[in-house]
Order: structure tokens, then sequence, then C-alpha cells
């Protein structure tokens, strides 16, 4: 096992700006490690191999040249299959793309490039982002690496898995009700949906347009605040992205410093539904922010409890019309085109083969949301109550400069446990879906384990929009805390931990 | 409790253009209906003059500036796709041309 792999990635980035290591070995020591323990967390989708070394060689090339490089260049990463590759497949987990080769790279994908940052491969993930399990992947379950009967969370669960089992020192995602920061909690790591708008998602498969946002998931908070300022920014490709200086991140988690900070706990983000372990954790860390300096105070947010409903019109209701563009005409899957049949035809044919069951539960639900006659009860509504989610979030930051909660209502479940219970399922979201609402900034860190299960609990730090910096800032504070605490890593502690 | 038959479940499946089996369409109308009741809590908060938030961020219109860029090749464009013929995507019959 190579040492390399257990190094942060600023770490590694140091070590192979300094010379001590390059890119070429520290590739080849996580391409070693996928073969090794991939075939037991199926995290990865595909493994790029021969172009992650080729990528890594250009890398120690450009620095060789005596160019200018980014702190994680040379580093690899574990990128979601959501993005387009135009060197790799990108199917979204779906058959319908099965084997599709993009003739293009997302912004976020180019700007991976332009750090310098190595693609190991595409992670696994729920079929085009919807789900809370990567249960719903068309190519298998992702397995989590603290419990390999249990679900990895999602929708970015290949991702969480890579980084937890050490197959990647960094992965990207992208986080629609939570599908960042709760499979970031559930697998003991730091995820961050950043303010809606702040990163790019030209390039990115959609689901939900209005609420899509890709972030980073990485084993510490400062690693993810790298990552987070590598592929943020304004682009000129997406008319919905802010053209506004990226907040201080990788500043705001190297200062660390609560004192004086003004935290408000959200008290309808608690109680009944929540599993005793988790709040157990939540509760210890506001105090250890207390301890730190921070004045606690509680918050109420009345119409976060309406949130989980809005949500469910208006994600399956944009779902329905993003996912049209499927139509079996210009690229990816077709199915009976004998010659008799109609376009039309052959596009229902396809569709009905090609998409898995959320994904047909989800447009069906969203035509019958946008439905003439259905309309104004349903999706009317449902903004309506996303309005109210904006002021109650207005109200609390004019007199706390972040919100507490915990990230999910409890520890990751085992896999097949919510598979048939599509509401059960939904419920995964309670505590991250006001956030994606309201297009603010929130970020998962670790605050320890479970005493039923020994499983990871996360805590959610919110922010306003464009104060992705607090997030950071609080996540940091707790994190050293931690550490000191625990004398190390909370990933230390679990099974794939090298 | 807002039902949903099966009947609506196969117009709307019609209009999605989902080809559903029998099975999936009898599988759907409960689980919709489930959802749909669970859902519609929306309707119990959202009264009034409440103003609808379609986004999150206040949108305009960007333009970029009217200049030829380069863009995919003929060859990069239809290197995805299901079927070709001279240089263009081949589609199944899109009007009734055998009716």
């Amino acid at each position: 096992m190579s040492e390399l792999i257990r190094l942060s990635a600023a770490e590694l980035g140091a070590a192979i700006a300094s010379g001590e290591t390059s890119s070429v070995e520290a590739t080849q020591a996580y391409l070693d490690r996928i073969s090794a323990v991939d075939g037991e967390v199926n995290a990865f989708l595909h493994v790029a191999d021969e172009a992650a070394l080729e990528q890594a060689r250009a890398v120690d090339a450009r620095r060789a040249a005596g160019e200018e490089l980014g702190p994680l260049a040379g580093v690899p990463i574990a990128h979601k299959d959501v993005f387009t590759t135009k060197d790799m497949p990108t199917t979204a987990a779906s058959k319908i793309l099965e084997g599709w080769q993009p003739p293009y790279d997302a912004t976020v994908t180019a700007r991976l490039r332009e750090a310098g940052l190595v693609i190991l491969g595409k992670t696994n993930m729920d079929e085009f982002a919807m789900g809370s399990s990567t249960e719903n992947s068309a190519y298998g379950v992702t397995r989590n690496p603290w419990d390999l009967t249990r679900i990895p969370g999602g929708s970015s669960g290949g991702s969480s898995a890579a980084v937890a089992a050490f197959e990647a020192p960094l992965a990207t995602g992208t986080d629609t009700g939570g599908s960042i920061r709760q499979p970031a909690a559930v697998c003991g790591l730091v995820g961050a949906k950043p303010t809606y708008g702040g990163a790019s998602r030209y390039g990115m498969i959609a689901f939900a347009s209005s609420l899509d946002t890709p972030g980073p998931f990485a084993r510490n908070v400062t690693d993810a605040a790298l990552l987070h300022e590598a592929f943020s920014g304004h682009d000129p490709r997406d008319s919905t992205s802010i053209d506004a200086p990226v907040p201080p991140v990788v500043e705001a988690a190297r200062r660390a410093d609560v004192e004086g900070l003004r935290v408000g706990i959200v008290r309808e983000l608690s109680g009944e539904g929540y599993q005793a372990g988790v709040l157990e954790r939540f509760n210890e860390s506001v105090a250890l922010l207390e301890s730190l300096g921070a004045k606690v105070v509680e918050v109420s947010c009345p119409s976060f409890a309406t949130a989980l409903s809005a949500y469910y019109l208006i994600a399956p209701s944009e779902c329905s019309s993003n996912l049209a563009r499927f139509d079996a005409m210009r690229y990816g899957l077709r199915v009976g085109d004998d010659g008799t049949r109609s376009a039309e035809e052959v596009m229902s044919l396809t569709r009905a083969q090609g998409f898995g069951p959320e994904v047909k539960r989800r447009i069906i639900l969203g035509t019958y949301a946008l439905s003439s006659g259905y309309y104004d009860a349903y999706y009317g509504s449902a903004q309506q109550v996303r309005t109210l989610i904006k002021r109650d979030y207005d109200a609390a930051f004019e007199h706390v400069d972040v919100l507490l909660s915990p990230t999910t209502p409890t520890t990751a479940f085992p896999i097949g446990e919510r598979s048939d219970d599509p509401m059960a399922m939904y419920l995964a979201d309670l505590c991250t879906i006001p956030t994606n609402l309201a297009g603010n900034a929130a970020l998962s860190v670790p605050c320890g384990l479970a005493a039923e299960d020994g499983l990871p609990v996360g805590l959610q730090i919110m922010a306003p929009a464009l104060a992705d910096d607090r997030t950071y800032l609080v996540g940091a504070a707790v994190e050293a805390a931690l550490r000191e605490k625990w004398g190390g890593d909370l990933l230390s502690k679990n099974a794939f931990a090298v | 409790m807002s039902a949903i038959t099966r009947d609506e479940v196969a117009h709307l499946a019609r209009l999605s253009r989902l080809a559903l089996r029998e099975d999936e369409l009898d599988q759907l109308a409960a689980q919709l209906g489930e959802i749909i009741s669970a859902v519609a809590k929306v309707q119990e908060v959202a009264k009034g003059d409440i103003p609808p938030t379609s986004h999150a961020l206040p949108l305009t219109n960007v333009y970029r500036p009217d200049e030829s860029q380069p863009g995919l090749t003929p060859d990069q464009a239809l290197a995805g796709a299901p079927a070709v013929e001279d240089g263009r995507f081949r589609v199944p019959q899109i009007l009734g041309e055998q009716e």
C-alpha cells in the first residue's frame, strides 16, 4: 500500500510541487488502490487507467517546463458521471446513455484539467441524480466503505464511497436536494453545496435546473475548499452563473476561528424521526462551538416543514421537462426502429426501456404537477412555499451568521431497506432540501459516530447566498477541535482506512 | 386523499412519451396517489398573495456577442447518433407518408 494515498489533497499537491513525488506516481498509486478495492465498493462506472496516466504525465511535463501551477496540480480526482468528459464515457448511470462519449467537456471538467487535477474515472450515482442511495443506478449499487451492507448515500454515492475507501483524495458531486451533503455525511466526509450559480452547470446533465449545483467532496475542510475554488467562478456559457468573485473559502478554512460568531439552531430540523445517536453528536458539536466562543441561539424556520413537499413537486416538474431531450434521435439509445414504427413510437419505446423506475416515476409525477387543471394547485403552490422558505432564511440571517442542523435524520441505512418505498427514501433529504430551494450555501462536516451503529454523522452548516466562506470557517473550527479529541481523522476509524 | 387512476397514469405516460407496461401503470397509480397526497401539504401553507419563486436568482437573459465561434464538426455532432445517413441524422418516419 502506497503511503501517498494517506496524504490529504493539499499535502499530496505540495509533495508533487516539491518534487518529492510526481503526479504519475500518485496516479498509479490510486489506480492500484482502485483495482484492489473497487470490486467490493463499486464506486466507479469507468476507470480511466491509461488516460489518467497520460493526464498525469502532461501535468508533470507542464511543471518540468516551469509552468506556474495551482495547489492541486497533479492530484488525482474521481469525477461524477453526470459531468461530460470528451475522453471518457458519460452515462449519468442511465441505460439511455450507455457508452455515450460526449463531444465536449463540461466547464467543471475543463476547470479540473486547467488546475492540473487528474481524472481517475467516472463515479456511480443514482440515475440522472435522482435518489438518495445510489441504488437507482442502472449499473449496480455502490457500497458504503464503513459497512458494505449499507448505502453510501446519493445521488453522488460513487463519489463519496471512492473518497471514503481511499480510492481518490477528492471527488466532484452535484447537489439538487442534498446529493453531496447527504452522501458526505453518511460516509464521514466533507461535502459542500456551493451557492446556486457559484459554479457552472454547463455540461452537467440537467435534472432540476433551478436547483442543480456542482460541489466538492474531500476528507477534510481545507481540501474541499481548494477544490471548490478550483472549479467555481463565472462562466459565460451558463446564464445562471453568478458574475462575482468566488467567496474566500480557502482562507476561511485556514482561519477556522468562530469567536463571536452568531450560530442559529433550526428548531424544525430536529426531534421526532431523528436517530438518537445523530442528535447526540449534533448537540455535542453545538456545545463544542459554544466552547470555542460562538454565540448559540435557537431559531425557528416554520416553512421548512413544507420544504420536502415543495421539492417533490418542483424537482420532478423540472425533470419531466429536462429529460424530454432524450428522444432517441441524435444520441443515446434507440429501441424498436425496425422501419415500421414512427419516430414517436420509437421515442416512447426507447424512453420506457432506457429509463429506470425512479426516473419514470418522477417524469410522470412532474408531468402531472404541470398538467393543466393541476398546475396552480401543485407547481404554483410549491413555488409559493419556495418564497416562504427564502423569507425564513432571510429573517434568520438577520440575527445569526450561520444556521446548523444534522445533515441527515439517520445514519446510512441498509441497502434495500427503502428501495420499494419512495416516500421513506425521500425523507433522507429532509434537512438538506431547504438550502437548495433558497439557493444558499451549505456544507456537511463529520461530527462523530452514532453510538447505536458506529456509523458517521454529519453536521450541516448553512449560510446566506455568496457567504460560502462562513460554512468553511465553521466546518474547519469543528473539524480542528474534533481531530484533537479523536487524535486524528474520523476516516481512520473505517474498515477501508489505510 | 388524491387517488390517481390507472387511466390517468396511462394518459400522463402518453404525454411523457413513455411506453409503460401494464404492471408499471398499476404500480405507478398506487405510488403516485401516495406521493401526491403527501406533497399536497403545500396547499395548506401556500395561501393568498404570496408571490411564487421559480428560481433562486433573479434571472435575466444573457446574450453572447454576435461573433462566429468554432463549434462541433459534422463528424463530432454525428458521432453519438443511433443512425446516420449522408452526413445527417437518420430518424424513423415522422410524417404519415405511408398512411
